[in-house]
């Protein structure tokens, strides 16, 4: 066992300067490396991220598996259904697994905000950059780079299974019109949807409530805005983060669509910058 | 050295800090005492930039804490509230601090064999005892370095070795002309810890003054008293042997009217005070005994009472009766605050 001295404090470490020579000067790089140890050292990362890969892809090619599997047996409730496979295969490949596997990046988004408030580590954070928005940044870019690199990861390899199986019944290729920036913009979708979530789960600061708000406005509330009546509906609906944000992974125009896929991802991508900077402000004023 | 002016915060209704003004000078330990929900905290709070005040402002060394280029190299601090993630290791936590500061990762090693925690640095601080996250928190404050230290109530939890480790530690600290600032609700733990004490209670400022100008006020009494004819009435009780010292209205009382002198005064019980009076047929506006600061405590204590703290916290409160002897002296030196260690 270690014995140790009050004294040992006082011994400067070597290689660590006084505060006097320590100017002004915002440690860019000090404040990514902190978020990356924050980010890795907790085991909900790991664990979200895992289910993140495992129900996309695998959502993906098991649905995608059973629908050609059962390619010719009569649908529940009749009508063609294959029509919007047909028409936009790479929407519906990469749809079946984002639409659970999204959920996933909503939690880990909500929890890297939430647990530092839920834990206290908030106020160690702050002292450590009181500042404030220098902490926020760094955190935002650091997940921000892990989800970009991670998703695009997911949603090719994704594209590639869900390709293959359909080969049979349709064929897709990333060299046809739309296709690949339908794949590369469901990893750019997936990774403002993190940033997204990370606001409101600033925002909000308590888990729970941060989870569902989220998951009401991802999955909820285009179901009911589905609902709205007449040409407002269709514009508000249009509008909505989840429902503009999605187009960008849908290779052809939907029925009636009001936005071109770029256009739906830069109202997304509003939407998110709207609530990083409504965070970013609260986050200032707030206590902590 | 930290700098407090007229700071004040409330929270809806209720003020819990109350325009304080006071230094924390640096080569010493000052004490923080008052009872629990007298905003010791909130001060702390407020002087590291974690609050907002809504009067008044705290600097240390000149600067505003957000101001602080490296704050963790010039402020260590330890906080009442826990601020460590239970999934993260010690080391983790440690690290992360670090590279804010752009201090090297080793440095998280040190301070995690300074306060006895090596062994389990690689454990989550979730599984900790309060006694190893005190010691955490400690390890947190020491990581940069720093001149300047704010401890909120850091013998909570710990061991009797860990108490007096820490109590050696800040008087060594301050021995090297560190500005040490420790809170706390037990009058006995200041008084063998701090130089110097800040006496708060409610948010506002009861005593600013040496630890043993603070014993002595606190354990006698003096009278107030309120005359027309006061220059008359201080010779005749200064004759009698009474010692007497100027006054100043306290907050919410009246100045002297028509101008009635008002004076303490101390060694002399109101009851001869009021005899002398009688007996030269000076006029008494006033004749009152002051509570000295235990009773003001006290008094204090059980106004606390009503946000949920049990009783019993009076006596904490307590002086040590009449016959306080001082700083325990000839304490034993560097002592570890490894778990079992070595002796």
């Amino acid at each position: 066992m270690t014995v140790t001295s009050p004294a040992s404090p006082s011994a400067a470490p070597a290689g660590v300067p006084g505060p006097a020579s320590q100017v002004h000067r915002i440690r860019i790089a000090g404040l990514l490396r902190a978020e990356w140890t924050k980010i890795r050292s907790v085991r909900s990362t790991l664990w979200t991220l895992i289910l993140f890969v495992v129900i996309t892809i695998g959502l993906t090619a098991g649905l995608t598996a059973l629908i050609v599997a059962n390619w010719n047996a009569p649908r529940a409730g009749g009508g063609n259904g294959h029509a919007q496979i047909v028409l936009d295969p790479v929407g519906f490949i990469l749809g079946t697994g984002i639409s659970l596997g999204q959920l996933t990046i909503c939690v880990l988004g909500v929890l890297i905000m939430t647990t530092e408030y839920s834990s206290g580590v908030i106020r160690a954070s702050l002292l450590a950059v009181p500042k404030r928005l220098p902490m926020l940044a760094a955190k935002a870019l650091v997940f921000a780079s892990i989800l970009v690199v991670l998703a695009e990861i997911v949603v090719f390899c994704s594209f590639f299974v869900g390709s293959a199986l359909l080969h049979s019944k349709v064929a897709v290729s990333l060299s046809d019109s739309g296709v690949t920036r339908a794949v590369v913009g469901a990893g750019l979708y997936l990774t403002v949807l993190g940033l997204f979530a990370m606001a409101i789960g600033g925002l909000i600061r308590h888990t729970a409530g941060a989870i569902a708000t989220v998951i009401g406005v991802v999955l909820v509330l285009p179901i009911l805005s589905g609902l709205l009546p007449g040409n407002w509906g269709a514009h508000i609906d249009a509008y909505l983060p989840e429902q503009a944000g999605s187009l960008v992974y849908g290779a052809r125009p939907r029925l009636g669509q009001l936005l071109s896929p770029w256009e739906g991802f830069g109202v997304f991508c509003l939407w998110t910058l709207v609530l990083v900077v409504a965070c970013a402000v609260l986050l200032e004023r707030r206590d902590a | 050295m930290i700098e407090v002016r007229g700071l004040t915060k409330r929270f809806g209704s209720k003020t819990a800090v109350d325009g304080l003004t006071f230094n924390v000078e640096p080569g010493r330990v000052t004490g923080f005492l008052g009872p629990n929900g007298a905003g010791k905290s909130t001060t702390m709070r407020l002087i590291l930039g974690l609050d907002w005040p809504q009067a008044g402002w705290a600097k240390i060394d000149g600067y505003f804490y957000r101001d602080l280029p490296d704050p963790l190299r010039t402020v260590g601090a330890l906080l009442e509230a826990k601020s460590v993630h239970p999934g993260r290791s010690a080391r983790n936590h440690l690290l992360f601090l670090a590279q804010t500061q752009g201090l090297p990762a080793r440095r998280a090693d040190e301070m995690l064999d300074l306060v006895g925690l090596a062994d389990v640095a690689g454990k989550r601080a979730g599984g900790f005892s309060l006694g190893m996250s005190q010691r955490l928190g400690i390890a947190a404050a020491l990581l940069g370095d720093p001149q300047v230290l704010l401890l909120d109530e850091p013998v909570n939890g710990l061991d009797p070795e860990g108490v007096l480790w820490i109590r050696n530690l800040m008087k060594h600290l301050a021995g090297q002309g560190r500005t040490i600032f420790v809170s706390s609700h037990l009058m006995n733990e200041m008084a063998v810890t701090a130089d110097h004490l800040i006496v708060i209670g409610r948010g506002r400022m009861i005593a600013d003054a040496s630890t043993s100008e603070v014993i002595t006020r606190g354990t006698s009494t003096s009278v107030r008293v309120r005359t027309p004819d006061a220059q008359r009435l201080r010779e005749l009780i200064a004759a009698e042997g009474g010692t007497v010292v100027a006054a100043e209205p306290g907050p919410g009382e009246p100045p002297p009217v028509n101008g009635a002198g008002l004076f303490d005064v101390t060694g002399m019980e109101a009851a001869r005070i009021g005899e002398i009076a009688a007996s030269a047929s000076v006029v008494l506006h006033e004749l009152t005994p002051v509570a000295s600061l235990e009773e003001a405590f006290m008094e204090l204590t059980s106004q606390t009472l009503e946000f949920g703290h049990g009783p019993g916290q009076g006596d904490a409160m307590a002086y040590p009766g009449g016959g306080y002897t001082g700083p325990a002296d000839g304490q034993p030196g560097p002592v570890g605050l490894g778990k079992g260690g070595a002796r």
